[in-house]
């Protein structure tokens, strides 16, 4: 401290003092002055990916499964092209990122240098914020800054720009202390009348409901403990969106599953019947509200979030309380209690609910000879749920079918590309987990399309010894770009079979990992089984029926009361308006 | 809620000033599909740390409302004022209007001019440039009747505003 370091040196000095333990890259021309100050220490580890988009998500899964920031290094020009996918994957998911980009020297900016691109002008719009750094002096601050804002308020990605001169150049660098900003300030508390209103509304409502998303998840494993202990004093039921998963444990009573366009009937007819919708972290997505004129007709709103921004975007609720939504869950139960609040009489609303559950809508139906993949995915968990296994995916039906069937019991154990729906997630983000959970049992659920998207990522694999396991849900088609298809474009198949597509167990083989085919129901426990013995990284490429359609659905445009349960359900041909949805 | 009639809003926005920090602000407004109607900037600290960005925009109560909020979370933005819902406030602009002509046109627009408080900045033989400012209003009027005397172009600044009284927002 207080001696000059170059600009490289620097950051890894800042990252170092963060408490950084791993970073997630790539090299190239405008960064070796960082990968040699790397070389030169011990306390950072870095995992070396074979495509950047990979390098993000990967830090994407780090960051999810340990609640840490995910850090990325990458070149300038294509290094930080090819992180973008990914930086705008963690900025609509709400993960925590810092990602270092390398730049050309300050003096050739401008000029089309090689491997020049406007990193800081492309990341714009798809990062919390973005810094290009032109002064060595600068880096130590900005790097700090960039972590707060990074993990702070609604967390995201943060890119930094630096120019290669400014890696070489000597600065003083001091630890900070506390860093505070002196425009950003995330509201953390949330405001006491707005919260003993909403507990009032909460004591006197006959068909309340808890609705909550992946904000539970990034307030920290606390908040997953108030929620429970939140559903336990009101006996209100809980649904949750695809990135909530997990914050409520499968099994609890009082869980309705998820809800939205796969979820479940009961948590969506209990959505649109309600009296009085507590929504917690999570933000109306549309793939949540289904048809929004339509969407929880008859309930007083309330939104509890840290991000301002998600107030009344699409859907006008009553109430709004601003704050992280672990401290207004115990703020909220500070006041219930205070008030001497009871549990409300709700025998009715549960009954209504009973009815609704009983459809049994995630339920599926043998037929034939071929493996569901429904199927498969209940017995992998079944048989691996012990383990209290982390689970990625990719994207596609596959990954409705693990939010529907593969129960999660606990937070950050769930890792999925919710908002920007990224094939080629699932494999490195897995990567991510694994190294921050060395002995937990990782498995990705993939496609078999969506895997080729990040397949090279089996060497990252292979060279850190990572344990991570591919479940292929092998149906031989982009299956849901099929089944809207079949759906709404007169079964048509265009262009959603997978083709041509490799041997896995050889394509495994040729990265040194274990490949297991599972044919069929009859191999399906010994296939998941060799699986869980084998102590290395194994693809599984699991052949399951190629035709099945992801069920329960609400279509493109309808309304949640307008659920399709089954494939034996009337699907009228979808409108001109409903088929512009995507 | 894009339904609902649309409202005239001035924004003020202050921002660090530093690079990028526009370019930001007017992204979000087109990422998002929100209307510009006039925008102008300039530092305003003695230190030139902060500038005032004043937006004009339009849209339904709720695409305001929605607007503010985004602006608000842009980690370079000191705070977001809207004036219209603000209260009392001026609003301003200044236009410059090209006008060529002769003979009782000339005479025309000198009058017209002097009626707005309208100063010519530039005089040649057959042309004036007229520097003319005040409501957006007012401004519109005057370019209007210029047409009638030779207006040959225009530039404006856009709205600049700032509440009335003695606090700063
Ligand atoms: C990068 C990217 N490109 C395209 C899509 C559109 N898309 C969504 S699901 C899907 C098919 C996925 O197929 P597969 O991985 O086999 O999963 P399945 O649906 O069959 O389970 C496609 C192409 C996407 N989500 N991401
Ligand atoms: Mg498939």
């Amino acid at each position: 401290m207080g001696t000059e370091q170059t600009g490289a040196e620097i950051v890894v000095q800042a990252l170092t003092d963060l408490g950084v333990e791993v970073v997630f890259g790539y090299p190239g021309g405008a960064v070796l002055p960082i990968y040699d100050a790397l070389f030169q220490q011990n306390r950072i580890r870095h995992i070396l990916v074979r495509h950047e988009q990979a390098a993000v998500h990967a830090a994407e899964g780090y960051a999810r499964a340990s609640g840490k920031v995910g850090v990325v290094l990458v070149t300038s020009g294509p290094g930080a092209t090819n992180a973008v996918t990914g930086i705008t994957d963690a900025l609509m998911d709400s993960i925590p990122l810092v990602v270092l980009t390398g730049q050309v020297p300050t003096h050739l900016i401008g000029t089309d240098a090689f491997q020049e691109c406007d990193t800081v002008g492309i990341t714009r719009h798809c990062s919390k914020h973005n810094y290009l750094v032109k002064e060595t002096a600068k880096l130590g601050p900005v790097l700090h800054e960039a972590f707060y804002i990074a993990r702070s308020g609604r967390p995201g990605p943060v890119v930094i720009d630096i120019p290669k001169d400014v890696q070489i150049m000597k600065a003083r660098y001091d630890k900070p202390g506390v860093i505070s900003h002196k425009t950003y300030k995330p509201q953390v508390k949330g405001d006491l009348a707005a919260i003993e209103a909403a507990v009032d509304m909460l004591a006197a409502a006959e068909r309340p409901i808890l609705y909550t998303g992946g904000g539970i998840i990034n307030s920290g494993p606390v908040a997953s403990q108030l929620l429970r202990e939140l559903a336990k004093v009101t006996g209100a039921p809980v649904t949750s969106t695809l990135m909530g998963l997990g914050a409520l444990p499968d099994d609890h009573p009082q869980f309705l599953g998820m809800l939205g366009m796969h979820g479940s009937y009961e948590a969506n007819m209990a959505m649109n019947k309600c009296d009085l919708m507590l929504c917690l972290g999570a933000r109306f997505d549309d793939r949540v509200t289904g048809r929004l004129d339509a969407f929880s007709p008859g309930s007083r709103k309330i939104h509890v979030d840290i991000d301002r921004s998600s107030f009344n975007k699409t859907v006008r609720v009553d109430l709004t309380i601003q704050g992280d939504v672990g401290s207004v869950m115990e703020d909220m139960l500070k006041v219930w209690r205070a008030r001497g609040h009871k549990t409300t009489d709700q025998k009715a609303w549960w009954g209504q609910i009973a009815g609704w559950r009983s459809r049994n809508s995630f339920g599926f139906e043998q037929k034939g000879e071929s493996l569901l993949p429904q199927k498969a995915i209940q017995r992998l968990y079944e048989m691996t749920k012990a383990k209290k296994p982390i689970i990625s995916t990719e994207v596609g039906q596959h990954q409705m079918w693990a939010a529907q069937h593969f129960g999660f019991h606990d937070p950050n154990k769930w890792l999925t590309s919710g908002g920007l729906g990224t094939m080629g997630y699932g494999l490195p983000a897995a990567i991510g987990a694994q190294l921050a959970f060395p002995g937990a049992l990782v498995i990705d659920i993939a496609g078999e399309a969506s895997i080729q998207m990040n397949i090279q990522e089996l060497g990252t694999a292979m060279q850190y010894r990572l344990p991570v396991k591919i479940f292929i849900i092998n149906n031989e088609y982009m299956g849901m770009v099929r089944q809207w298809q079949e759906l709404n474009h007169g079964g048509r198949y265009s262009e959603s079979y997978s083709d041509s597509l490799p041997d896995f167990v050889k394509l495994a083989e040729a990265y040194g990992w274990k490949g297991i085919v599972i044919e069929g129901p009859h191999d399906l426990d010994a296939g998941i089984q060799a699986m869980m013995d084998h102590p290395g990284p194994v693809v599984v490429d699991c052949r399951v029926a190629k035709l099945a359609n992801c069920f329960p659905m609400i279509p493109s445009g309808a309304a949640h009361t307008d659920m399709i349960l089954s494939a034996a359900d009337e699907v009228g041909p979808a409108d001109d308006d409903a088929k512009a949805l995507v | 809620m894009k339904h609902l009639p649309s409202e005239r809003h001035t924004l003020s926005i202050l921002v660090d000033n530093e690079a990028g920090v526009l370019a930001r602000i007017v992204g979000l407004f087109s990422a998002r599909g929100y209307n510009i109607e006039s925008l102008t900037v300039a530092d305003v600290s003695d230190d030139h740390a902060v500038s005032r960005i004043t937006v004009v925009t339009n849209g339904p109560p709720p695409v305001i409302d929605q607007i503010m909020a985004q602006l608000d979370r842009l980690v370079p933005v000191h705070r977001v004022v809207d004036l219209t819902d603000w209260g009392p406030h001026v609003e301003r602009e200044m236009a410059l209007v090209k006008v060529a002509g002769a003979g009782e046109k000339r005479v025309e627009a000198l009058r017209l001019a002097d009626i707005f408080r309208a100063r010519p900045v530039d005089t040649s033989i057959n042309s004036f440039v007229f520097e003319v400012s005040g409501s957006s209003e007012k401004v519109n009027q005057f370019i209007t009747l210029m047409r009638e005397v030779g207006l040959v172009e225009v530039a404006r600044t856009g709205v600049v505003a700032i509440a009335r009284g003695a606090e700063a927002v």
